[in-house]
């Protein structure tokens, strides 16, 4: 089976994120006084192959744990959509 | 543009759109036999482009040529303008230096970050095709006033862009030269240099020779990135530019490490026979060059270039300019050992051709023929326009200076602070700290000084590099600017120890098609040629960037300057700010009741006018001469060059770039001022007199420093002490070191903070 | 002594370890590249600055993948030295053979300057022949040297002085105006708790020469070299 997995990656919470921070200034120099906070992460769109959609977790969080997350300073999160063939 | 498929016919809308007048239309069939197909007309169209053919300026560039054969020492010259995609110079031992500048200025003022990394990109690899590997860069850069949110915006990006790739590639960007003006708004300037260093017999040049031979396509895959790219540049920035985001390319600097690093491990292979990297008109630019330089044929198959994007015609892949590629030509028999590199890189490496007889740039694709040129025709035999040229108007205006009006001030020490202060002139480390300019561990003299200074390990020997142009001096008079700008950067590079030994140029100016432009362009060349042969230093190559121009006006006319020097021995290298308490100090040269195209009178008076100083070439000459003897004796501790800001900025310089804060007692300059009767004080202290400099010495080398100056003639006058912790001049000046780094330090950093 | 210098796609300071170790400290040493799983016995591996797979995804994140590294990293368990300068020390930290992690920059800007570093342990092989508190003027030249780890973290780096190089001012004063990046505790070198891997952010071997500005990085070759022979 084919799967879609979009996977979010950001600092984990206690991690100061300047970027963010930078970002979110901006926004209130430019007039967008309503914005109140950013957190600036990645984001991954990955398309995979699986016997079934456990399988096809299991993979992901295996993927995530090894490389495209730091657990350091990151936390992840992603959603998986079956593919039509 | 319409789309294209391979089946459009030819309209003479199409041919107008391409570019083409219907003159040269008529030439290119009467070159094929027949009317070209589109793939064809579009290879025509880059090929043919302003860009990559000279064609406007083309007349104008020969006299490079000319001067360089009239010169003596003809075999330094290993590459000639022209031949190749950089110059070559012999610096002894078996050596050579390879450089170059060039202009990304159009992609830069669309999209600053992009445009200027890949301007890097592209200067890298017209280093590392001739096989030299590129060891250091410099860049030369001009934005609008600063003080406006779009130029603050375009520092910010073409900055980051050219540390993002530069930085990534591992070279160190030691230096260059930064500059703000309205004349700039809306078309930054962004010139980027690149030197490389290679054994003279290891000289790669980009010609496929040897019938049979495999070609090959190493490097990135192609996709749709700046289509037309050539043609875009050949054409003046509109509101409408901004939608052409497509033509800006997106770089990979970690891609073209890998293909640095890959290209010159094929130097120790013997199977590289020729080897062009794949910049303006891409593939096409490449195969006709190749086949050109080399007197054969060249045929490619685009079945088997490697592609990102699906559904590429022939048209699209030919002129693709997608970044990091090169082509490789390699000795027949030798292909497994090209592909082994290329694998252990992890790099793509194709055999998409040979090299055939005869004289054509055959394409095929899907077994037939998509476009057969001769190669000869598409590279060289451009068409060549004698533009018009006409003195412009405004020079009558713009050279009026009745002195009388102009006030004397009475604070000097305000003026010297407000000139400081200005962003052109004010510390450029929020620049150039951004860059790595360190790696390698062979930079000597890091930014800030004259000329920025490596050594080249294995020997004794030092580069030394400088990029100028004062553009204002041009705009008031070209002839004399151009001069200047030559001048003054061969100073930069001699007030460091060096000798100059070539020079690559950028020429930045408006739309040719307009007399006065025109006639600017030809005046800036005369005027650098004159300097050149003067100072006996040959011009290597370089490039020209027209169409700077948006519906408000032209750019100052700016005859951009690379000058490379060769110091032979590292340890004779001179510092520019003061070394020592104790030293004496000496002003070496002539000074003269010239304001005119100050940066004094400018912000002072806000007049951009009168003729800017004349330069005495004779006199230029024995200053150099006389600094060099100086240096190679040993007995300079300090060397810095007057120019804007004249004599109290150089001095001031001096003080605020010393590592300990040192200060400077002028005490008298009355021997200066009685050189010259009814000498202006504003002249003495900010004009900006040419060939001048500002030296420090050991007290006990004073005499022989004198006897020196006295051999080549030239004036030395002693002015004062280093000592102290301020710059006191006279009962002029009187400025605490510390307060003046205040303002040079604090001024870009404060300026560009506030804009985040 | 011996010493390796690892080469990962994309290093770009291998050559001047290269250099440092060979031409200027006298030391035998050679390349290795990331793809072999062994090299031959060496006392000190070096995993040098540049930017190794283009700092892509994460700085180091994919070159401590790299075949070289299961070599390196059983080089490192056997006790033998291991030195990671910049990029280097990504690595090292992405592979986990030293603890935390480096963010970008607090400037979010690229820094490239010589800056001081304070010696805070001394009683290890790399600053052996430092005193307690030395300043030496190194440079740094990187976009993502900003050092973090949680407080748990910190605080057994400082029970078991694993902290090495912190800023410092040209006096030796720490503290955040001194601290060029943002990092914890202006923390610019650490070692493990075995103390045989220096992971440090400035780059010794352009400091190890007088005639590029400063030759205080020598000292932590000396430091080796006293060690090692």
């Amino acid at each position: 089976m084919k799967f879609k997995a979009r996977v979010h990656t950001s600092l984990k919470k206690s991690v100061l994120d300047p970027q963010g921070q930078t970002t979110l200034h901006a926004l209130e120099t430019m007039g967008f006084k309503e914005a109140r906070s950013i957190r600036i992460g990645k984001y991954f769109e990955l398309v995979l192959e699986a016997a079934d959609r456990k399988k096809a977790e299991e993979s992901l969080h295996a993927m995530c744990d090894k490389l495209l997350h730091n657990p350091v300073i990151e936390e992840y999160s992603f959603e998986i959509q079956e593919m039509p063939l | 543009m319409p789309t294209l498929s391979s089946a459009t016919p030819i309209t003479p809308e199409l041919i107008a759109a391409h570019g083409i007048t219907p003159q040269e239309y008529k030439h290119i069939c009467e070159i094929l036999g027949r009317e070209p197909n589109i793939t064809e007309l579009g290879m025509f169209s880059v090929m043919w482009s302003e860009h990559c053919s000279y064609k406007n300026s083309k007349p104008i560039l020969k006299l490079f040529s000319k001067m360089n054969s009239e010169l003596p020492h003809q075999e330094h010259l290993l590459v000639k303008p022209g031949q190749e995609n950089a110059g070559i110079v012999d610096i002894g031992d078996g050596l050579a230096v390879c450089f170059k500048i060039e202009s990304h200025n159009h992609p830069s003022a669309v999209e600053p970050f992009q445009g200027a990394a890949t301007g890097v990109g592209g200067i890298l690899r017209d280093i590392f095709t001739m096989g030299a590997r590129p060891i250091l860069l410099m860049n030369s850069l001009r934005f609008g006033d600063l003080a406006q949110p779009i130029s603050q915006h375009l520092f910010r990006g073409v900055v980051a862009g050219i540390a993002h790739y530069g930085n990534c590639m591992g070279i160190p960007t030691i230096g260059g030269d930064i500059y703000f003006d309205a004349s700039y708004e809306g078309n930054p300037l962004v010139n980027a240099m690149a030197l490389g260093i290679i054994k003279k017999n290891e000289i790669v040049r980009g010609a496929a020779h040897g019938i049979g031979n495999p070609v090959y396509y190493v490097g990135a895959t192609t996709g749709r990135d700046g289509l037309g790219g050539a043609a875009f540049a050949s054409r003046e920035l509109t509101e409408e530019s901004h939608e052409d985001r497509p033509a800006v390319q997106v770089g990979d600097p970690f891609m073209e490490k890998l293909l640095m690093e890959a290209c010159l491990e094929l130097l120790h292979t013997d199977a590289l026979v020729g080897m062009q990297d794949m910049g303006a008109a891409g593939l096409t630019c490449a195969g006709c060059e190749t086949a050109s330089r080399a007197s054969t044929g060249v045929e490619i198959d685009l079945a088997k270039v490697p592609l990102r994007e699906t559904g590429m015609i022939p048209y699209e892949i030919l002129l693709s300019e997608s970044q990091e590629r090169m082509l490789v030509i390699v000795k027949k028999g030798k292909e497994k050992e090209v592909e082994r590199i290329f694998e252990k890189w992890d790099l793509h490496a194709v055999n998409i051709g040979e090299v055939t007889k005869g004289d054509k740039y055959r394409v095929l694709e899907a077994g037939k023929i998509a476009a057969e040129i001769p190669a000869k025709a598409l590279a060289d035999d451009g068409p060549i326009y004698v533009r018009e040229e006409q003195k412009p108007a405004y020079l009558k205006d713009a050279q009026k200076l009745d002195l009388g009006i102009v006030k004397e001030l009475k604070d000097f020490t305000a003026v010297l602070k407000k000139i400081l202060s200005y962003p052109s002139i004010a510390s450029k480390a929020w620049v150039w700290e951004q860059y790595d300019h360190m790696v390698r561990t062979d930079t000597v003299f890091y930014p800030g000084h004259d000329a920025a200074l490596i050594r080249v390990k294995g020997t004794q020997k030092g580069i030394a590099v400088s990029t100028d142009c004062n553009s204002l001096y041009v705009y008031l008079d070209p002839f004399e600017g151009g001069k200047i700008a030559v001048a003054e950067a061969a100073r930069n590079v001699v007030c460091s120890g060096a000798k100059p030994v070539g020079v690559t140029n950028c020429l930045n100016f408006g739309n040719p098609m307009k007399p006065e432009i025109f006639w600017q362009f030809h005046q800036a060349v005369a005027g650098m040629i004159e300097s050149c042969k003067a100072l006996e230093v040959p011009v290597t190559g370089g490039n020209v960037s027209f169409y700077n121009e948006s519906p408000q006006g032209a750019i100052y006319p700016t005859p951009t300057i690379g000058m490379v020097g060769l110091l032979q021995n590292i340890e004779k290298r001179v510092p520019s700010a003061f070394q020592n308490q104790g030293d004496v100090i000496f002003l070496a040269g002539e000074t003269f009741n010239e304001i005119g195209g100050s940066h004094y009178l400018m912000i002072e008076h806000g007049l951009k006018k009168g003729l800017p100083p004349r330069l005495d070439l004779k006199r230029e000459q024995a200053l150099q001469q006389f600094i060099l003897a100086a240096a190679d004796a040993k007995k300079l501790s300090s060397c810095h060059d007057l120019s804007e800001g004249g004599l109290a900025l150089a001095l001031a310089e001096c003080c605020l770039k010393s590592t300990d804060d040192l200060g400077a007692e002028v005490g008298d300059l009355s021997e200066v001022r009685e050189a010259l009767r009814g000498l202006r004080e504003d002249a003495l202290y900010f004009g900006e007199s040419q060939s001048r400099a500002v030296i420090s010495v050991k007290l006990q080398y004073r005499d022989d420093v004198r006897k020196l100056a006295q051999k080549q003639g030239i004036a030395l006058y002693e002015i004062g002490t280093v000592s102290g912790d301020a710059l006191l001049m006279e009962d002029r000046v009187h400025l605490p070191v510390r307060e003046m780094k205040r303002l040079f330090d604090t001024t870009i950093p404060n300026m560009m903070e506030r804009s985040l | 002594m011996k010493a390796a210098v690892i080469v990962f796609p994309g290093s770009n300071c291998d050559t001047d370890c290269f250099h440092a170790l060979r031409d200027v400290m006298k030391v035998p040493v050679e390349f290795v590249w990331h793809k072999e799983r062994n090299f031959p016995k060496v006392d000190l591996v070096v995993i040098p600055g540049g930017f190794s797979y283009g700092d892509y995804l994460r700085t180091g994140a994919i070159a401590r993948f790299s075949p070289v590294m299961d070599a390196v990293t059983k080089h490192a368990a056997g006790g033998r030295s291991v030195v990671g300068i910049c990029n280097g020390f990504q690595i090292l930290l992405e592979a986990g053979l030293l603890p935390g992690a480096m963010l970008r920059n607090k400037t979010l800007q690229f820094i490239c300057k010589h800056t001081w570093i304070r010696t805070e342990e001394n009683l290890t092989m790399f600053t052996g022949k430092m005193e307690p508190g030395e300043v030496l003027c190194v440079p740094i030249a990187h976009g993502e040297g900003n050092y973090y780890c949680d407080d748990d973290t910190l605080k057994s780096l400082h029970d078991h002085d694993q902290v090495v190089f912190r800023y410092c001012s040209e006096t030796g004063e720490v503290g955040e105006a001194f601290n060029p990046n943002g990092s914890k505790d202006h923390i610019a070198g650490i070692v493990n708790a075995k103390k045989n891997v220096l992971g440090m952010m400035p780059h010794p071997e352009r400091a190890s020469e007088d005639l590029l500005g400063s030759s205080d990085g020598r000292k932590i070759w000396e430091s080796l070299l006293n060690v090692l022979g």
